[in-house]
């Protein structure tokens, strides 16, 4: 018997993590929200939307977010995998399912998503060019041959769970899991994801300073 | 600038990188509090007789003692950025743990476990 546990990682978000919740809890029933100090009430939709919430007292960054979602998730000792989604809604529900099918199919420990395996995700060429310089970057740092090395839809076996464990609270922790995933040495299969880029999503601050930031934190980590 | 500053700017910076990286300690601590003292001394002596910087200047080859000064105090600067940063990472580590151990605890549970889509309001 397996059982999901999705880690939701959550900061001010409360127009959309609702609907996000819904439908996860519709799919895996165990989803974790970890409110990550939010001021607009995105405990509350949250909670109401049926997900477990885990408040932050303060804000600690999405790396610090998605820890605690780790260790809240643990401590279900029937918790086989963790699905890390994002809450703005730019992940497909179908694509989660089909990576956590592959992941047991293929006895994989580590399934994590690419918007470079098909052609569904639509990019700006700046922005993809800023990703795939940071996947070939990583692959020169950890010896991983990522395609997309900053994607949010992870999924994780419960043994991985049990041997990473993310320090960089904030940005640099997308290069940090990669970097700590690789070094567990476990079976690991990108699996191609589509990623809706919508209005919401883009004045969240997916800007190409962004970029920016991932280049340098991963020349001086 | 002659190879003895040169040398000196390299091994300040090597000590710095070392403490960036290396476990803090009761040891750093006082080594560190001994180099701020030092450094007191040196910029109030600066103040009073500053032939000594020139004669010290002129020894390791820099023109002025007030140049000295300036890169001594640039070198201090770089280990206190070093140093601090060290610390304030292991602080925000702290930190960390304390507000996840907090939240952990605080944990809420969904009223009824499991999906009930669409019963729910937007709250406004």
């Amino acid at each position: 018997m397996t059982r999901t546990w999705v880690v939701v990682p959550t900061y001010n978000e409360a127009s959309v993590v609702g609907d996000v919740i819904r439908d996860l809890v519709a799919e895996f029933t165990y989803v974790v929200c970890v409110d990550d100090g939010s001021t607009d009430g995105s405990a509350d939709v949250a909670l109401a939307a049926g997900a477990h919430v885990v408040t932050h007292p303060v804000n600690l960054g999405q790396g610090a977010s998605l820890q605690t979602g780790f260790d809240y998730a643990l401590l279900d000792p029937d918790m086989t995998e963790v699905l890390c989604f994002d809450a703005d809604g730019q992940h497909q529900i179908s694509d989660a399912r089909a990576m956590i099918e592959r992941l047991h199919a293929e006895d994989l420990a580590i399934v994590t998503g690419s918007r470079f395996l098909d052609d569904r995700t639509e990019l700006g060429a700046l922005k993809r060019l800023t990703l795939r310089t940071a996947a070939r970057i990583s692959r020169i740092t950890t010896g991983k041959a990522l395609t997309d090395a900053h994607n949010g839809l992870r999924v994780l076996r419960r043994d991985v769970l049990e041997r990473v464990r993310i320090t960089q609270n904030r940005m640099a922790h997308a290069s940090e899991l990669v970097d700590l995933l690789a070094a567990t040495g476990m079976p690991w299969k990108e699996h191609p994801t589509h990623i809706v880029y919508t209005d919401y999503s883009r004045s969240k601050g997916q800007s190409l300073l962004n970029g920016v930031n991932i280049l340098v934190e991963l020349l001086f980590k | 600038m002659t190879i003895i500053l040169q040398i000196t700017t390299v091994v300040v910076i090597s000590v710095a990188t070392f403490m960036l990286t290396r476990s803090r300690g009761a040891r750093h601590q006082a080594i560190r509090r001994v180099l701020l003292m030092m450094f007191v001394i040196a910029a109030a002596s600066s103040v009073f007789v500053p032939e000594w910087w020139t004669k010290a200047a002129n020894f390791v080859g820099v023109g002025r003692g007030t140049d000295l000064l300036l890169y001594l105090l640039v070198l201090v600067f770089l280990t206190y950025v070093a140093t601090t940063y060290r610390r304030f990472r292991h602080i925000e580590e702290q930190n960390t743990e304390l507000a996840r151990g907090l939240a952990l605890l605080q944990a809420r549970q969904p009223r009824t476990p499991g999906p009930v889509a669409g019963d729910d309001h937007p709250t406004a």
